[in-house]
């Protein structure tokens, strides 16, 4: 079947998963639907203690057994030790059939690789899958389907029962002895816990793991004690390095530098470009500097944001610092000054759900103005790719992608022309991510792209001296340098599904082939 | 036009590629390394076999390890492993063989 | 036959490693006005036969976008450079940078060259240019012969590195051991009717002693100088570039002197200075100058 991307969606996909093809981004707008509640233990007596001695005992304690779907966050990227020193402990225990609902998994967990091959884990549930894991599902070693969502899919995911959470682990930079978490105050500060929080919500058991205990009451709770069933103290649930890193520095580099201000000057001519307007960036190297001179502009013509979201590093803080933006909205901190600039009051910290799920009364990303995004991949439909190389191995993340690219007013995508030999812009994505329909301005090295069904922005750039280009012409631009590529060959078999934002399937993941030259 | 002796060209630095060839034994033995194999793995192979043939060379093991070059990076470190690998030096004649 | 692109806008000249593919492969997407395809000091002894190939196939396929492509061929000292004519001419190079001149025969030597290849390879004959770096306090002191040496020769660099220690001195970044230089290469060049070029500058993080380098080489009436990093090109481009009043004052200054020859009025006053018949053709070169740029958007 194919679906509103031009995608073939194999039949027998659609039975196993139950889910519809992906038909357009406000398909579902408007739709009903009831949320299926977490069970819940009561706890009245007066022990006044959660602490568990250790992740084998809290495991049992919370009846671990073959087939359960176990919830992470990834709020310490690389650094992360927690999803590691569980199911390592499931896998001593002999527990197979392990699906992981995670946020996000990356190189951190190379070490689940093993698991997949002996059977511990047989699903996966998450963002991206970065590193060996990736590399592995593209293999076709997991046994069951890698089911790769957005943040505001995930959460709409658990909500409506379609994922059930029998166990979520919490690494908590500091908590106290009855569960109240915070994500600050501890020697492995990762800022927010926002991605969690629909598991602490949705769970039937929730574990919070620190390595930090503190008194009774750690207020205010980024999680409450309410949701939590048992605390368990490690000595590190992480590598603080690689949870906060220190601040980038601005690139050097003259084309991303040329992008960032193609990307600034682009912005300060759309009509969304005034007092009181919102933005999103993300962590390249253009999108920073891109940030940087922008603010500069805002001080020149006087004009303040009124909140920027993300994904936040130290440009977004910096503009909280210098009082050019009323507030922050934060979903993840990436480095050590969006960390300390947690406890600024004007500094929010939003859950996934309030940030883009889709299937709520109405998230943040409706309200954005400007995204700034990345892309592996784009097509001259303006579909992105985010997850699958151009070796045709899962290697990223949908992350927040589809959620702000739909929600924003103004969606913007940077990525150099060739990324090597390879163009990124194409014909046809090998896997779509994020809908065309979602995308309206591509920036390159090379000259600017506006989305067809934009003639609003296109009537804007009037009068402004950019390169503007077809998308058409810069795939021609990128095929007459580096030739036009053969599409990735791969093998029938599917072994993940890119999950639209509503549940509806975007695309599938095939398994990857070895290489034959033709006519062998 | 037969190949003497074992020689390379290139580095294995980005947009470059490296070539290393050897006397053939009886046919074009070719084997590719590349980053980039599913996209261009047919287009570098034709490359080779055409600029082997504007040479007039039939005969010859040639591997290459690519690192996304472009197809005039790869013309040009063929013809540079092929002229290390005659014994005399050779006369490039710009657009033709070698004399 | 003279080529006509001669005379043309050599604000920034680039060099770039032969050897090196990343590099030579879009380096348009910086806007230099010119690249210096490198066959001499950037490539390793035992690489100069691999960086013709490499040199050949680019000039042949590559499309440099309007950047003129010259390219610097080996020493005359060396068993290198004959070939390096031929590979280049051969591949359509725009061309040719003699590194180390010291005297006209120096450029006879390679003008014949040029012509042999240009015959060889069904060339239009003439159509290679030809470019002298002067590296030496000889060359200093030939400059104007040396200019004088070919129609093909639009222009004349400097080349500090290898001056400075012929001087037996050496870089300080204050310009101070490249005065005499500069000022005879650009005294030379000018009695020659040619172009004249300024060192490159290699210090990257010191991106202000740069732009205070270009300010004084454009003050002393330099027509471009050489870059070795992409950084150093928009700044090159807006010191060189007439400014909005810049044009304004010399389309002035161009209509009053033409309205005044008229009256049979000689000298008068333009926004407060005293401007006579010897400043038309500056004013005229502002506003060329502007129009190659791109900025010029007036009538004259």
């Amino acid at each position: 079947m194919i679906n509103a991307v031009g995608r073939e969606i194999p039949e027998e996909i659609l039975k196993i998963t139950g889910k519809e093809p992906f038909k357009g981004n406000h398909y579902f707008d408007g739709y009903e639907y009831k949320k299926d509640g977490p069970s819940t233990r009561c706890v009245i007596n007066s022990e006044g203690s959660k602490l568990v001695e250790n992740i084998h005992e809290v495991l049992v304690k919370c009846g671990i057994q073959d087939g359960m779907t176990l919830g992470f966050h990834h709020h310490f990227r690389d650094g992360d030790y927690v999803v590691n020193m569980v199911m390592e402990e499931i896998h001593n225990m002999g527990i197979k059939d392990i699906t992981i609902c995670a946020s996000s998994l990356g190189k951190a967990h190379d070490k689940l690789v093993e698991f997949i091959e002996d059977g511990t884990i047989t699903n996966i549930q998450s963002s991206g899958v970065r590193g060996k894991i990736g590399r592995a599902i593209s293999e076709g070693k997991l046994k069951g389907l890698a089911v790769m969502r957005s943040h505001g899919g995930r959460v709409r995911a658990i909500e409506t029962g379609e994922v059930r959470i029998d166990i979520a682990f919490i690494g908590s930079p500091t908590c106290d002895d009855y569960g109240n978490c915070r994500g600050i105050g501890g020697k492995s500060d990762c800022g927010v816990l926002s991605y969690s929080m629909v598991d602490a919500d949705y769970a039937d058991k929730v574990v919070a793991i620190t390595d930090c205990l503190v008194p009774f009451p750690n207020f205010p709770a980024h999680i409450s004690m309410t949701k939590v069933d048992y605390v368990v103290v490690v000595d590190e649930i992480g590598n603080p390095d690689k949870i906060a890193t220190g601040a980038a520095k601005p690139t050097t580099d003259m084309r991303k530098l040329m992008m960032a201000d193609y990307c600034t000057q682009f912005v300060v001519n759309t009509p969304y470009f005034k007092d009181g307007f919102s933005y999103q960036t993300g962590v390249g190297g253009a999108s920073i500097a891109s940030t940087i001179s922008l603010s500069k502009i805002m001080k020149e013509r006087n004009i303040r944001m009124k909140f920027g979201v993300g994904g936040l590093t130290k440009p977004m803080c910096d503009l909280l610092e210098n009082n050019q933006v009323d507030a922050l909205l934060d979903t993840q901190d990436f480095d050590l000054n969006a960390v300390e600039s947690v406890i600024n009051p004007k500094h929010f910290r939003i859950s996934a759900g309030e940030y883009a799920d889709p299937f709520n009364k109405g998230a943040v990303v409706n309200k954005l103005d400007f995204v700034i995004l990345a892309a592996l991949e784009v097509d001259v439909n303006f579909n992105c790719n985010v997850v699958v190389g151009s070796d045709g191995i899962i290697t990223g993340a949908q992350g927040g992608h589809p959620d702000t690219a739909a929600g924003a007013k103004c969606t913007i995508v940077i990525a150099p022309l060739l990324q090597g030999r390879i163009p990124a812009i194409c014909t046809d994505v090998t896997t779509v991510t994020t809908p065309g329909e979602s995308i309206d301005v591509v920036i390159t090295d090379y000259g600017i792209a506006i989305n067809p069904r934009r003639q609003d922005l296109i009537d804007a750039m009037k009068n402004v001296d950019l390169p503007f280009k077809t998308i058409e012409e810069l795939r021609d631009i990128a095929f007459s340098i580096v030739g036009e590529p053969e599409r990735v060959q791969f093998d029938d078999k599917v072994v993940g599904i890119i999950e639209g934002r509503d549940g509806t399937v975007m695309d599938v993941v095939r398994k990857i082939k070895k290489f034959e030259f033709s006519g062998e | 036009m037969e190949i003497e002796r074992p020689a390379m060209a290139g580095t294995l630095e980005s947009s470059d590629c490296q070539v290393t060839v050897e006397p053939g034994d009886g046919r074009i033995d070719f084997t590719l390394e590349s980053a980039v194999i599913n996209q261009y793995g047919n287009q570098i192979r034709k490359v080779v076999f055409e600029t082997l043939s504007h040479l007039g060379v039939d005969n010859i093991k040639i591997s290459m390890v690519d690192k996304g070059a472009l197809d005039c990076t790869i013309k040009a470190r063929v013809e540079a492993a092929v002229s290390r690998s005659m014994d005399q030096f050779v006369n490039a004649l710009w657009g033709g063989a070698f004399e | 036959m003279i080529n006509l692109v001669k005379k043309r806008l050599r604000r920034t000249m680039m060099f770039l490693n032969a050897q090196k593919p990343g590099l030579i492969k879009d380096p348009y997407i910086y806007r230099p006005d010119s690249i210096i395809l490198d066959l001499e000091d950037a490539v390793a002894e035992n690489q100069k036969d691999a960086a013709r190939f490499s040199l050949y196939h680019a000039l042949k396929e590559i499309d440099y976008r309007g950047c003129e492509r010259v390219v610097r061929i080996n020493g005359l000292d060396t068993p290198y450079w004959q070939e390096d004519i031929r590979c280049a001419v051969a591949g359509g190079c725009d061309a040719i940078r003699i590194p180390k001149v010291e005297c006209p025969k120096d450029v006879h030597r390679v003008e014949e060259e040029i012509l042999k290849a240009e015959k060889d390879f069904g060339m239009p004959e003439g159509m290679i240019l030809i470019m002298a770096a002067i590296e030496s306090a000889r060359g200093v002191m030939k400059a104007l012969d040396i200019c004088e040496a070919s129609d093909r020769l639009f222009g004349i660099a400097l080349s500090g590195g290898d001056y400075t220690k012929d001087l037996q001195t050496r870089i300080t970044g204050t310009g101070i051991e490249l005065m005499g230089a500069r000022q005879n290469l650009i005294i030379a060049a000018r009695a020659a009717k040619v172009q004249c070029f300024d060192t490159v500058y290699t210090n990257l993080d010191d991106m202000e002693g740069f732009q205070r380098d270009v300010e004084t080489i454009h003050l002393m009436g330099f027509d471009g100088k050489s870059i070795v990093n992409p950084r150093q090109i928009p700044i090159v481009h807006d010191i060189f570039t007439p400014s909005g009043k810049d044009i304004i004052f010399a389309e002035k200054v161009v209509r009053e002197i033409e309205e005044k020859k008229e009256m049979g009025i000689g000298v008068f006053t333009v926004d407060g200075k005293m401007i006579d018949i010897a400043f038309y053709d500056g004013a005229r070169r502002t506003i060329e100058l502007a129009k190659a740029s791109g900025v010029y958007k007036g009538d004259l």
